[in-house]
C-alpha cells in the first residue's frame, strides 16, 4: 500500500505560506484513496506508489499570447505572488488528496481576460515531461472577467520511455457574460501517469467548453466538473478518449446546476483497442433552486478488440421538477449494420472499420475549441488505430 | 453482359426458415420486380445474395457471370458489379458520402472516376434533384426517407454496377423523390445496361421503373412468374389469390 509521508508531499522550496502549508497539513490528513471509494471504483489507484515521484517542474512553453491577455507564471520555487493572485486561491480547496498535492506544489499559470476583452488567438500551453520519476503539478487558472473570451489548449507531453506521475488542475472561472473554451490534450507516453481535474464555475449568461482529447498515458485520469452557478449560464463538456495496448483513461465527470434556467451538455467518446480499457462515470446533479433548466449527457464507447474493456455509469440527481434532462450511454462493438452499407459499397472491411471509427470521433472533433487542431487530432487517431494495420 | 442467377437458394435467419427454394435469373439490361406481401421473404432475398451477416444460406447457390458467390465477402461481390440500395439506408455518423464513394471506387480499381468523383457527383445529384448540401453530410445522418432513397440511387449511379437489387426503393419517399429515383434507374438499364431486380411491396413503383418480368414472392418461394400484366393481376386482385400452399 503506497503511503503518503509529508518529505514526499512537501516541495523542495515551497512557500505561498498560508496557500500551501495548508493544502500539505490537508493532505497529510488525507487517507490515500482506494478503489473501495465509488470515485475510484474501477481506477488503479492501488498501483501508484506516490514515495517513488520526486516533484519536479515540468518544462513548460507558453505562446498565442497577445496583447489583451495577461499571463502569469508562478514557478512551484516561487516564494509570493502578486496580490491580486493571491486572491484567486485565498478559499481555494483541493477537495481530494490529488487536489491538495497540486495546491502545495503547484506550478501556476493564470490567463487573464478583463472586462469585454476578446482574445483573438488561443493561447497554447505545453507541459514538456523528460524527467524520469518526475511528479508535476501544473495549474492552470483560466479568469475571465465580464463579457470577455478566451481560449485556452493545454498539451501534456512526454515520451514513452519517462516514468513520470502529471497532476494538473484546470481553475477556469467564467465571469457574467463571459465566454471560456478550454481544451486539454493528453499526448504522454506509455510510462506516464496522470491523474488531473477540471473545474469551471459559470456566472450569470457565461459560456464555458471544457474539451479534453486522451490518447496518452499509462492511467490518465480526469475529473471535470462543471458549475452553473449564474442564472443561464452555459457549458459544455467534450472528450474524446482512446486507449490502446495495455493503457486505460478514466472520467468522472459532474454537471452541477446552482442556478435556474442553466444548461449543460456532455459528449464523451472513447474507444478502447487491445486490452486497453477505459471508464466513465457522470452525474448530473440539479439543485432544488435550478428551476427551468436543462442538462444532457452522452457516452458513447466503441470496443475495437475482444479483450478491450470500457465501462460506462451515467447518474442523475435531480432535486426540482420542472427541468429538461436526458442521459445516453452505449458500450459495444462497431455497428454491424453500419459495417455491412459500407462493405456493400464495395469498400474493404478493414477501411470500413477505419471510416467508422474516425466518423464516430468527427462528432468530438467538430467541437473543439480550436478548428484548426481537429485535422492533427484526427490523423493521431488514425495512426493509432490498429485496425488494418495489425491484421 | 452480366448475370445473376438464384438457383433453389434456401435461407435461415436463427431457427427461422424464409426461403424455400428461390429460383431467379436476371440479366444486364432486364429489370425483374420481385412482388410479395410482409414477410414473404423479399429483404431476406436481397440481403442474402449481398452476404450481409446474420442470415444463413442452407442449400442452393447465387451465381454471378457464372461464378458461384456465397463465399465471397460482401465487399467482394460489390467490387465485382453487384449492389443493393436498400430500404432503410444506415445512417453512418461523420462518415461523407465522398469518403465512402472514393474508397468504394479505389476497390473498384476505378482511378479514372476517382478523379471526376467531385464532378461526377455535382451532375448525378442535379439530374435526381437531390440537393448539393447534402453531399457534404455524414451519410444518411439527418436526411428525410426520400433523400435518402435519392443518396442510395446516386451512390449507384456512380458506382455503375452492372446488376443491382433495389430492396423497395419506394418505401418511405413521396412521388417526386420516387419518381426522380426510379427514372433514373431506368435510364441506367437503357444507357448502362445495367441489370435491376426491383423489390417491392406495391406496383405504384413499376409504373415508373418498368419491369420484363415480373415474380411473386409468398412464403419464400417464387409462386408465380410473368410479364408485366401480372402486377396489374397483383393490383386488382391481390396477393390472397397468390397464397396458396
Amino acid at each position: 500500500m503506497p503511503v503518503l509521508t509529508p518529505d514526499t508531499a512537501r516541495s523542495p522550496s515551497s512557500t505561498w505560506p498560508q496557500v500551501r502549508e495548508a493544502a500539505l497539513a490537508r493532505a497529510t490528513a488525507l487517507p490515500f484513496p482506494t478503489a473501495d471509494e465509488e470515485i475510484w471504483r474501477y481506477s488503479r489507484i492501488a498501483e501508484l506508489d506516490l514515495a517513488s515521484f520526486r516533484p519536479v517542474a515540468s518544462v513548460t512553453s507558453i505562446s498565442g499570447v497577445t496583447d489583451p491577455v495577461r499571463v502569469t507564471h508562478v514557478p512551484a520555487s516561487a516564494t509570493s505572488v502578486d496580490a491580486s493572485l493571491a486572491g484567486l486561491f485565498e478559499s481555494t480547496h483541493g477537495n481530494d488528496l490529488f487536489g491538495e498535492l497540486n495546491l502545495v506544489h503547484m506550478d501556476v499559470i493564470v490567463v487573464s481576460v478583463a472586462r469585454n476583452v476578446v482574445a483573438s488567438e488561443p493561447v497554447v500551453i505545453t507541459h514538456t515531461i523528460d524527467d524520469g520519476g518526475a511528479m508535476c503539478f501544473p495549474r492552470l487558472v483560466i479568469d475571465a472577467a465580464e463579457n470577455s473570451e478566451v481560449t485556452v489548449v493545454e498539451r501534456f507531453v512526454s515520451s514513452d520511455d519517462v516514468r513520470s506521475l502529471v497532476v494538473p488542475v484546470l481553475d477556469a472561472r467564467t465571469a457574467q457574460a463571459a465566454r471560456v473554451r478550454y481544451l486539454g490534450i493528453n499526448e504522454l507516453g506509455t510510462g506516464s501517469w496522470l491523474i488531473g481535474q477540471h473545474q469551471s464555475v459559470g456566472q450569470r449568461d457565461s459560456d464555458t467548453l471544457l474539451a479534453t482529447v486522451a490518447l496518452g498515458g499509462d492511467y490518465a485520469r480526469v475529473s471535470t466538473s462543471a458549475r452553473l452557478e449564474g442564472q443561464g449560464s452555459n457549458t459544455r463538456q467534450v472528450a474524446l478518449y482512446f486507449a490502446g495496448g495495455t493503457q486505460m483513461h478514466d472520467f468522472r465527470t459532474l454537471q452541477e446546476h446552482a442556478a435556474p434556467r442553466t444548461t449543460s451538455d456532455l459528449l464523451f467518446k472513447g474507444a478502447v483497442q487491445e486490452s486497453a480499457k477505459s471508464v466513465y462515470t457522470g452525474l448530473i446533479k440539479i439543485h432544488k433552486n435550478a428551476k427551468g433548466s436543462a442538462a444532457f449527457q452522452t457516452n458513447r464507447n466503441l470496443t475495437l478488440s475482444q479483450g478491450a474493456w470500457a465501462e460506462s455509469v451515467p447518474n442523475l440527481e435531480i432535486e426540482t421538477n420542472d427541468v429538461k434532462c436526458s442521459h445516453a450511454s452505449t458500450v459495444g462493438p462497431i455497428d454491424e449494420d453500419q459495417l455491412f452499407y459500407l462493405e456493400s459499397r464495395g469498400v474493404n472491411p478493414d477501411v470500413a472499420q477505419r471510416l467508422v471509427v474516425l466518423g464516430f470521433f468527427d462528432e468530438v472533433l467538430a467541437q473543439l475549441p480550436v478548428g484548426d487542431l481537429a485535422a492533427p487530432l484526427r490523423r493521431q487517431v488514425a495512426a493509432k488505430l490498429s485496425i488494418g494495420i495489425a491484421s | 453482359m452480366s448475370t445473376l442467377e438464384i438457383i433453389d437458394l434456401h435461407a435461415s435467419v436463427g431457427d427461422t426458415r424464409i426461403l424455400h427454394g428461390v429460383n431467379l435469373a436476371v440479366s444486364s439490361g432486364e429489370v425483374h420486380a420481385v412482388m410479395g406481401p410482409n414477410g414473404a421473404g423479399k429483404s431476406t432475398l436481397s440481403a442474402v445474395v449481398m452476404g450481409k451477416p446474420g442470415y444463413e444460406v442452407t442449400a442452393g447457390s447465387i451465381l454471378f457471370d457464372g461464378r458461384e458467390i456465397l463465399g465471397l465477402p460482401t465487399w467482394q461481390r460489390a467490387t465485382a458489379g453487384l449492389h443493393l440500395v436498400m430500404q432503410y439506408p444506415t445512417e453512418v455518423p461523420g462518415v461523407l458520402l465522398k469518403d465512402v464513394l472514393s474508397e468504394a471506387l479505389k476497390g473498384r480499381g476505378g482511378d479514372g472516376d476517382l478523379g471526376r468523383l467531385d464532378t461526377l457527383l455535382r451532375t448525378e445529384a442535379t439530374r435526381i434533384n437531390f440537393e448539393e448540401r447534402f453531399l457534404d453530410r455524414p451519410l444518411n445522418v439527418d436526411l428525410s426517407g426520400g433523400e435518402k432513397k435519392r443518396n442510395e440511387t446516386l451512390q449507384l449511379s456512380i458506382l455503375k454496377p452492372t446488376i443491382a437489387i433495389l430492396d423497395e426503393l419506394d418505401s418511405g419517399l413521396d412521388v417526386d423523390a420516387l419518381r426522380d429515383c426510379a427514372r433514373r434507374v431506368m435510364d441506367a438499364t437503357r444507357e448502362e445496361g445495367l441489370g435491376a431486380l426491383v423489390i417491392t411491396h406495391y406496383s405504384r413503383l413499376l409504373e415508373e421503373l418498368k419491369p420484363s418480368r415480373v415474380h411473386i414472392l409468398v412464403k419464400g418461394r417464387i409462386v408465380e412468374t410473368g410479364g408485366p400484366e401480372l402486377a396489374d393481376v397483383l393490383e386488382r386482385d391481390g396477393y390472397e389469390a397468390f397464397k396458396r400452399d
